[in-house]
């Protein structure tokens, strides 16, 4: 079974006059485990293929599929349920609720999940410390510079172990020393944990990580490769 | 459960993330909260005041007449039992206290002037739980017995008529068969009262005196009856029913003062329509901080439904927010109300406008009355009509896209 498949998908916006299309009957299949990157020209539709395969935003027509469920027929309260059971998402700016510290951010899923306090807290230590913010754990984001506050939105994106995992321009806002760690970590855990990954990126480093190199341009797949990764 | 407790932290942060705007929306709400207790205890306790000497005027919480009595106050229209046998029914009933007296429309004359009053012929020992008069405020003495022979006139009626203690006034009012019964007193105290009116409006004599005066033996006009709060009077009432037939008419205290049973009536309703205003007023500002709140963090909301929030509990997050923020103004404003209220309870002195307070019967000191159930009643119609006020920008919050919100700038 695919983890992700999207058959036929077609999305159109409308920007003043003209119709852009962001996705042009485009067909894509990702297995389990894949760590897949994306990679196009500013608006070649990969961030719309991401929500799409998300569940942020529906498609004007076709299918996504999510661990064999369809998804684009969901309703919103079946899709919440379904991205907090199953997904976790890395965001290119970095998308921390900046009320809460560091430790809360990362616990947020699973309170929302239900996981029970302790577990949480343990987890969430375990996981900041993975990504190299061990003693920050108090620090609201506002706290944090901006690598440390992506380390803290990728933590929250891996923490309940979710199958798949969606950035978009993880690194966009990194130095290069942290995207390295941050790309390693995407590793580990891809080998380890047999975590689904699809990037979407236009970050060379990035793309050297990739066992799947997926091109878009203007909506459409114009290259799809597999490479040994770094 | 689970779900609440997150809500609510994630309310309470964001409650205090702008602190100075939640600092000045508390102040409102707590100001509010403030005017609308405070006013409503001023205006309860003059209401309250008005009633309560209004009843002790009248007096009593439930009355006994001859049916026809309340449309003409004259001796014709006596209670048909004679004073014995109203004794004998109701000395052993239980009642906190009752009194039986003549109560007719009188003309007293000085050697200078002549006055309309009210009549009171009493027995002093059964009234002294009814009368606004205290006894022992009285210039010159108060009536001994039901047989004393003297007079006690109001203060102010004793400057009108230019008499004093110790000089002689007329009494006159008609007997049974419509003569002139009068009679002549000596003036052996002035009372006092809250207001004038009351000083120029009500005299009285001892009962038996004033029968013998008026040639109707062994009668009264009236019987009075006192419960333990006059705003349930029903008990005392039927009980009064049971002791008696379809000869007399017993009526209770609004039915005879209908001003002052329409004023307490009124009074319920007055506090409701204040706290519904004061509420309209705040409510702009409660649904514009809410407003502010759930703009200014479009992304954050997109964010959470994201993650995996549903739109319900983004809803609920707005909603306790609301809520919390009402419940913490509320707080504040009680205890201020509280704290502003309870060194007033001794009595403001109005007495500057104390003519104008006359005019509808309130007295020159006014003593707040701060009643839980008005505090109460307050609290809780802030709190629904908050809830009502909240659902529009909390609804509005529930209702975006994720992946337009979070790409909101």
């Amino acid at each position: 079974m695919s983890a992700v498949r999207c058959i036929d998908l077609c999305k159109t916006y409308r920007q003043g006059d003209v119709d852009i299309k962001a996705l042009d009957h485009l067909t894509v299949e990702i297995e389990k485990g894949e760590f897949v990157c994306l990679m196009s020209p500013s608006g070649g539709g990969k961030t719309t293929l991401l929500n799409a395969i998300g569940g942020l935003d529906i498609p004007d027509s076709g299918e996504v599929w999510i661990a064999g469920e369809r998804i684009d027929q969901m309703s919103k309260g079946e899709l919440a349920d379904l991205r907090l059971a199953n997904i976790g998402f890395v965001f290119q700016a970095y998308n921390l609720i900046p009320v809460l510290t560091a430790q809360e951010n990362v616990e947020f899923v699973m309170q929302v999940q239900g996981v029970s306090s302790a577990e949480r807290r343990n987890k969430s230590f375990a996981i900041l410390e993975e990504v190299g913010l061990k003693g920050l754990e108090g620090r609201r984001p506002a706290e944090m510079s901006g690598g440390q506050q992506q380390r803290v939105a990728v933590a929250r994106a891996i923490v309940s172990r979710p199958e798949l995992v969606l950035a978009d321009e993880p690194t966009a806002n990194l130095d290069s020393k942290t995207s390295t760690e941050l790309m390693e970590l995407f590793t580990e855990l891809n080998e380890h944990h047999n975590t689904t990954f699809v990037i979407a990126t236009h970050d060379q480093r990035v793309q050297a990580y990739a066992k799947r190199l997926v091109r878009m341009l203007d909506g459409r797949i114009v290259d799809d490769v597999e490479q040994h990764a770094a | 459960m689970r779900m609440f407790f997150v809500l609510s932290r994630l309310a309470w942060r964001y409650l205090w993330r702008n602190h100075r705007r939640t600092i000045v929306m508390l102040s409102a709400i707590a100001v509010g909260t403030w005017a609308m207790i405070f006013m409503t205890a001023l205006t309860r306790g003059m209401v309250d005041q008005m009633i309560v000497d209004g009843i002790s005027v009248i007096p009593g919480h439930v009355q006994i007449h001859d049916p026809e009595y309340l449309d003409d106050p004259s001796v014709n229209n006596r209670v048909a039992f004679s004073d014995t046998e109203i004794a004998a029914r109701f000395s052993d009933a239980g009642f906190t206290a009752w009194a039986s007296r003549v109560r007719v429309p009188a003309v007293v004359t000085s050697e200078r002037e002549s006055r309309g009053v009210t009549l009171l012929g009493i027995d002093p020992a059964a009234e002294k739980s009814f009368s606004f008069v205290d006894y022992d405020n009285v210039d010159g003495r108060f009536l001994e017995g039901p047989d004393d022979k003297g007079i006690v006139l109001g203060a102010k009626l004793a400057e009108t008529l230019e008499t004093r203690v110790g000089k002689r006034v007329v009494l006159m009012s008609q007997d049974p068969d419509n003569e002139i019964a009068d009679r002549g007193f000596r003036v052996v105290g002035l009372f006092h009262a809250e207001m004038e009116a009351t000083e120029e409006s009500y005299t009285f004599v001892g009962k038996h005196t004033a029968q013998n005066m008026l040639r109707i033996g062994d009668t009264v006009t009236e019987v009075v009856f006192l419960g333990d709060d006059y705003r349930d009077v029903e008990p005392v009432y039927n009980k009064v029913v049971g002791l008696v037939d379809d000869s007399v008419r017993v009526s209770r205290w609004t039915e005879v003062d209908t001003y002052l049973g329409t004023m307490m009536g009124m009074m319920d309703g007055f506090m409701l329509i204040w706290v519904i205003v004061i509420f309209l007023a705040l409510s702009f500002g409660l649904v514009n901080t809410l407003v502010m709140a759930v703009f200014e963090r479009i992304r954050e909301i997109g964010l959470m439904l994201a993650l995996g929030m549903k739109p319900s509990s983004i809803l609920g997050q707005i909603l306790i927010e609301s809520m919390m923020l009402l419940a913490v103004g509320l707080v504040i404003g009680d205890f201020l109300a509280w704290a502003t209220i309870k060194p007033l309870e001794s009595g403001i002195d109005i007495s500057v406008v104390a003519k104008g307070m006359e005019m509808f019967g309130a007295a020159s000191v006014l003593y707040p009355n701060l009643d839980i159930n008005d505090v109460i009643l307050s609290n809780v119609v802030v709190m629904i009509l908050g809830f009502f006020a909240s659902l529009s920008p909390a609804w509005r919050a529930s209702r975006y896209e994720p992946v337009e919100a979070i790409t909101k700038v």
